[in-house]
């Protein structure tokens, strides 16, 4: 129970200098509906076959913007913050207090998905209004709840994996995004994989959690069916990315 | 060595060790510190200082030793003294983006019986700028922010690592009016620096670390024998006059004689003697004992791996 306390406690501050950095609040909002605008604007007129149906490419877009809103609230974002603090030495302090580990990490977490919840709404919203997107409803939603979550969840568990072996500050960005940026195109968010895709491109989407995760946050708005497979394939991603950061996440800056 | 298991020991530490790697940190430091005391370790860059502290506070695992902290083990039994400790480390960052007061409350939250956030936020003198983002804060404002923090959860014992390092003088004086303060409320401080004044000004008693190891240790008015080592006695001779035997050791460039007596005492008599004899005055007569700063140059350099 403390440590469920000290959690809330902790997101209150998390949330407060996350709003007070102007630069990395505004990017972390502004990137995805950017984002949404171009690719529409060059893509977004044709459709795209997916198995056995066609949809309207903008619709598309929406969906695959919402996944990348979340990607970046909860790996990207989460990674850059945590490197910075480490080698500020703010986690080294952290670490020296009685605040549990798991209240540290719960409340990154929550935060993130909180952001990811408010930025998926933002993207969806802005989609609805401008490109007709459909908006979940009924048991889609129910779906779209649990693929967010899970998704939020899995990550942030990423996230902190990952800071393990960015060994600066400087290099977070650049370690972040070479290891999402690719994956965002292999896995067919930025551009749709189509039929012809080539087979080492539709094997890379079927190993890392990207393309099953963008997969079932797609069926809320494209009426494709929802496999729990995809669910579980990011769920074991995260838990895999959990127990790497637990065992070897550091607080103490690395050099 | 005092007794071990004197009760009123806050910090026990005994054969510590320490390498990293080929490189031994520290070998063979042994250490008691009394409840209530501020405490010095004194000593060069690379001393092994750091180290040590960040062994009592649980942040390094040691090689070799004793350590026990208000009668805990911090290798294995850390938990038990986080919530009894504040810890300041000689770089550590907080958010920028929150305000003085909000920060100091945020560390309050994580323990059990912390002290009221505006009464930590005066104690070190930042009550004027208790709202302004610590952005905004000068470096020394930062330190005392740094102190605050360790002040939050109003821990019995407090580790301070070079807290003044790049303070100006005005700053450092503040800063360590803080420490005394502290020790007013009753806590245990345990300092390091490598500043001989911060030690000579703040501890009750120093101990001196070069190489890994303690030195020498004691009350900073009697650090390594300096009460009663042998005194100088530098005087002037006069124009055409030999100083006999007794009063004679080197004369330097200024015309200065400097000697060091066995017998104060007896020489003085024979020097004033000698003076009013020939009808001198002994204007420029100094009589020194070495200071700190000697004792703890004597030291360090008498250390093999003693370096400054």
């Amino acid at each position: 129970m403390r440590t469920l306390r000290l959690t809330m406690v902790q997101i209150r501050y998390v949330n407060k200098a996350f709003w007070r950095n102007p630069a990395s609040a505004f990017f972390t909002f502004v990137f995805p509906l950017m984002f949404l605008v171009i690719f529409t604007s060059l893509l977004g007129h044709g459709e795209v076959r997916l198995v056995g149906r066609s949809v309207n490419m903008s619709t598309y877009y929406v969906a695959s913007m919402a996944s990348f809103a979340l990607i970046s609230a909860c790996y990207t974002n989460l990674a850059t913050s945590v490197t910075f603090q480490r080698d500020a030495g703010v986690l080294k302090r952290i670490d020296g207090t009685p605040l549990p580990a798991s209240a540290y990490f719960a409340a990154r977490v929550v935060h993130a998905l909180m952001m990811a919840i408010l930025l998926v709404a933002i993207t969806v919203a802005f989609g609805a209004t401008f490109y007709h997107a459909t908006v979940p409803s009924g048991s889609a939603l129910a779906h779209f709840c649990v693929i967010l979550i899970v998704g939020a969840a899995s990550f942030s568990a990423l996230g902190f994996a990952i800071t393990v072996v960015i060994p600066n500050a400087e290099a977070a960005p650049a370690v972040v995004n070479a290891t999402i940026m690719p994956l965002l195109f292999l896995s067919g968010v930025f551009i749709p994989l189509g039929v012809n895709a080539p087979s080492w491109i539709l094997w890379v989407a079927r190993i890392f959690p990207v393309r099953h995760f963008a997969n079932a946050m797609q069926t809320g708005f494209l009426g494709t069916s929802f496999d729990w497979v995809d669910v579980l394939i990011v769920a074991a991603w995260g838990l895999a990315g959990l127990m790497f950061a637990v065992r070897k996440f550091n607080w103490e800056p690395r050099t | 060595m005092p007794d071990p298991l004197e009760i009123d020991a806050a910090i026990l530490v005994q054969g510590l060790v320490k390498s990293y790697g080929d490189v031994a940190a520290v070998s063979g430091l042994d250490l008691a510190i009394k409840r209530g005391e501020i405490f010095a370790l004194l000593g060069p860059n690379g001393a092994g200082k750091t180290t040590t502290v960040e062994i009592l506070e649980g942040f390094r695992q040691r090689d070799a030793g004793t350590v026990s902290v208000l009668g805990f083990d911090p290798g294995s039994e850390r938990r038990r003294i986080k919530g009894r400790i504040g810890v300041v480390l000689q770089s550590t960052g907080v958010d920028p983006y929150l305000s003085v007061a909000e920060t100091v409350a945020m560390y309050a939250h994580y323990y059990e019986n912390p002290r009221p956030v505006d009464e930590v936020v005066d104690l070190v003198g930042l009550t004027k700028k208790r709202n302004t983002r610590v952005l905004k804060l000068s470096g020394g404002q930062q330190r005392r922010l740094d102190v605050a923090i360790a002040l939050a959860g109003d821990p019995e014992l407090l580790f301070l690592d070079e807290p003044t390092t790049g303070f100006d003088p005005s700053a450092r004086h503040e800063a360590w009016e803080i420490v005394r303060s502290l020790q007013a409320l009753g806590k245990t401080v345990l300092l390091t620096t490598h500043y001989m004044d911060e030690a000579q000004n703040l501890a009750d008693r120093v101990a001196i670390v070069v190489a890994g190891r303690i030195v020498a240790e004691g009350p900073p008015s009697s650090l390594g024998g300096r009460d009663t080592a042998f005194a100088r006695l530098r005087y002037r001779v006069p124009v055409g006059l030999d100083p006999p035997a007794a009063l004679t050791g080197v004369l330097d460039h200024e015309g200065f004689m400097e000697l060091r007596p066995e017998n104060l005492t007896t020489t003085l008599h024979e020097l004033t003697g000698w003076a009013l004899d020939h009808g001198f005055a002994l204007d420029d007569l100094q009589i020194m004992r070495p200071s700190l700063e000697d004792v703890y140059l004597r030291l360090a350099n008498e250390s093999p791996e003693g370096s400054l």
